[in-house]
């Protein structure tokens, strides 16, 4: 893989032209954008886009980060499969630090557990081959980015007939909780950017309720910071001109029809959960994927017995409103004081992608020189 | 709707509480854990928790309380005043790109007595062998021990070898204590920052940290990264000759990378540290990798880098020195320290955003050194 890198999407200059065009075309009206992906977030607050935005234009951070959507119980239960003997539990380094009821799969790691952080499904199934004697779990999760990797695990595990390898799927899909979000009355939001990695798979279609349906504009954006200030300038622009309809800003990546081979072998190995639990947002229908009967052999779910349990999230937590973009980040009580990014009360505060996490990380200088309290100099004299 | 006077007495009350409960818990670690996890030794704020929760009350004497990468005394009122100091080397691989475990355990102690300002003299070396290892690899690692220290110029001089049985030891562990003559004749560590002070970073960043997990992660990233591994006390004696006492704080960011060094230092000295994202140099090849694996090359760890807290009328002399240096000459000043506000760093953004810089959390690549 050769790695060439994308100065030229990161162009100060060029944000503050596209943010003055944005303060123009918005005419200062304040509007609410939500950016429903987790990557976006990140990207928003590792560069400090809200900084170099006009003050009107109100980023809302949505539920597109899977850590932060998965309810405790779920947590609970992986960690169930993970002391079992025998057991090597596989996952995405980020899900390790991610508060149970009882701990995490890091703190169950220290306590004999054999659980091993992998980059990629396909990692967990070569841990398979390589320890025929253990049973090897993969902790799925995460939306219609990651689940294709996990189907094209499943359907080689089933080719080759291995059968110590198992998934615990908890693949989720974004559409059913923008349409849980769209359906909230707590909330008023003017436009969508859309989640880049997710519309790859899914491609632009599954998107047009949003703008037929809800009147609002939906725009798929990249992951660098002037595709999201393109986009942003994109949403306005249809504001502007009274438009609501679906745009790919990020076609150098997104297909209008998606990647139908990815989505093809999402449908051989998993179908629709008549409903499934999301944190903070509650019981959503047709919301998440299990295996299919085809795949029983290889799923966790059946093949062990687990708590199955749901657990109330902690009562001060306010993950939940978080995640609807029903307050922001430092509006939440125990907002970096009992809940900090090293004692993570809600999993909003653990994975980078988490509102709260980039918030507290990156975030809080936004909040200070916003309120100019904190009298920072001028980067001068700094010669490079 | 951001203006309200409402709004913006909220935000500051959050503000406070923040910046409170920060204060409060830099003076009482929270030791909350029952047990160790791999976080403790992440170099982060996990292993800051576990000194000052463990180690730190228990063994408390005012050359540790210090916290400096090395301690600095004199012995029965001798004017010549020495450094002392001691690491640990479990990285994974053994061997990687750049070099391996040995050059590693004789730099990384190399560099800590650097830092304090002293210049390194002798070497312990202690190995814990697990049974079945390689004697091939051993002699191959102990060949590259004895020609780091010889192109140092400082002898191995004590030594120590325990085997442990199969499955108790990841292959080797190394041990290295080395003791050092003070050159620094001033005040010098994390405490010593001034508002004014100019950031000097020696060059490109993340490449120790990179070479080390590409090595050990089958990720099918073809890269030439290797590992900056290098001894800095040769830099450090070009910085003392250019500058001498303008010299305030050096620290060599290794685990947790730039971003807790830089942390560490706000901290010690009270005091707040900003920076312009444009001027810290990356390899392009760490900034691809970095990018793809979603990590922050200021968080990633070096082996050959150092950080020069230097006085504003000497930065550019220092600079100058450092760049006459073969280890220093992709040197660049990359941010200056301010007064306020106290224990943070912050980060000027390429797009030209500010944001915070924090201490690393937990890990994403342990066993690094």
């Amino acid at each position: 893989m050769s790695m060439k890198y994308v100065d030229e999407y990161r162009d100060p200059d060029l944000a503050r032209r596209i943010a003055s065009e944005i303060g123009k075309l918005s005419a200062d009206q304040p509007l609410k954008l939500m950016e429903v992906c987790g990557g976006h977030t990140h990207t928003i607050y590792k560069h400090g886009i809200e900084d170099v935005l006009p003050r009107n234009i109100d980023l809302i951070h949505g539920p597109g980060c899977p850590v932060c959507v998965l309810p405790m119980g779920r947590i609970d239960d992986a960690i169930a499969i993970a002391r079992m003997d025998g057991v090597i539990f596989t996952t995405f380094g980020d899900m390790m630090r991610v508060p149970g009821s009882k701990g995490s799969l890091l703190d169950a790691k220290a306590d004999g557990a054999d659980v091993r952080f992998v980059y990629s499904p396909l990692d967990a199934y070569k841990l398979a081959r390589q320890h025929p004697d253990r049973q090897v779990v993969f902790f799925a999760i995460g939306f219609e980015t990651t689940a294709p990797s996990t189907a094209v695990t499943l359907l080689r595990a089933k080719a080759e007939g291995t059968r110590n390898f198992s998934v615990f799927c908890n693949h989720v899909t974004i559409i059913p909780a923008m349409k849980a979000i769209l359906d909230s009355p707590d909330l008023r939001l003017d436009g969508f950017i859309g989640a880049g990695h997710v519309s790859m798979v899914i491609g632009m279609r599954p998107y047009n309720f949003v703008a037929r349906q809800h009147h609002k504009p939906v725009v798929i954006a990249g992951f660098e910071p002037l595709d999201i200030m393109q986009s942003i300038y994109m949403i306005v622009k249809q504001l502007h001109e009274g438009r609501a309809e679906v745009e790919n800003q990020y076609s150098r990546v997104v297909r209008p029809e998606g990647n139908v081979k990815a989505l093809e072998a999402m449908a051989r190995t998993m179908e629709l959960r008549p409903f499934f639990e999301w944190r903070g947002l509650g019981f959503i229908t047709h919301s998440a994927l299990k295996l299919r009967p085809e795949f029983a052999d290889w799923d966790a779910e059946l093949r062990y017995e687990v708590p199955g349990l749901r657990v109330a999230d902690p009562k001060a937590c306010q993950c939940g409103e978080v995640l609807k973009g029903v307050i922001k980040p430092w509006e939440c009580k125990v907002f970096g004081t009992a809940c900090t990014p090293e004692t993570p009360i809600g999993t909003c505060m653990v994975s980078p992608e988490g509102a709260c996490a980039a918030y507290y990380s990156y975030g809080r200088f936004s909040m200070a020189s916003e309120r100019s309290r904190l009298n920072i100099l001028p980067m001068t004299n700094v010669k490079s | 709707m951001m203006d309200t006077p409402d709004h913006a007495g909220r935000i500051d009350d959050v503000l406070k509480k923040i910046e409170r409960t920060r204060q409060a818990r830099r003076h009482k670690f929270y030791l909350r854990d029952e047990k160790i996890t791999l976080s403790h030794g992440s170099g982060g704020k996990a292993t800051h928790n576990l000194i000052e929760g463990v180690f730190a009350p228990a063994f408390s004497n005012p050359l540790l309380d210090a916290m400096d990468d090395a301690a600095t005394f004199s012995i029965n009122g001798t004017a010549q005043r020495l450094a002392f100091t001691t690491d640990t080397y479990v990285v994974s691989p053994l061997f990687f790109p750049g070099g391996d475990i040995g050059k590693l355990a004789i730099h990384g102690t190399i560099n800590d007595l650097a830092m304090a300002g002293a210049e390194p003299l002798y070497l312990s070396a202690g190995f814990i062998l697990e049974e079945g290892f390689p004697i091939a690899d051993l002699r191959r690692i102990v060949a590259s021990m004895a020609a780091a220290a010889n192109e140092a110029g400082v002898s191995i001089v004590t030594g120590d070898t325990k085997v442990v049985q199969r499955g108790k030891a990841d292959g080797l562990f190394i041990n290295t204590a080395g003791v050092g003559v003070l050159r620094a004749t001033w005040p010098l560590g994390q405490t010593q920052l001034q508002p004014g002070d100019k950031v000097l970073l020696s060059g490109p960043i993340g490449d120790h940290g990179i070479a080390i997990m590409l090595a050990r992660e089958a990720l099918d990233i073809e890269t030439d990264v290797e590992s900056d591994t290098a001894p800095l006390h040769s830099l450090v004696a070009a910085l003392f000759a250019a500058v001498g006492e303008a010299v305030h704080c050096l620290k060599d960011p290794t685990r947790g990378g730039v971003a807790t060094a830089l942390n560490e230092m706000a901290l010690g000295s009270e005091v707040s540290v900003a920076l312009d994202e444009h001027a810290i140099p990356v390899h392009a090849e760490v900034r691809g990798a970095c990018e793809i694996l979603g990590l922050d090359p200021l968080t990633i760890a070096n082996e050959g880098k150092l950080l020069a807290i230097v006085a504003p009328d000497k930065a550019e002399i220092a600079l100058e020195a450092m760049r006459a240096h073969p280890l220093g000459h992709e040197a660049r000043i990359i941010g200056a320290v301010q007064a306020e506000p106290a224990g943070m760093v912050f980060l000027r953004t390429d797009i030209g955003g500010m944001r915070v810089l924090d201490m690393l959390v937990g890990d994403p690549l342990p066993r690094i050194c």
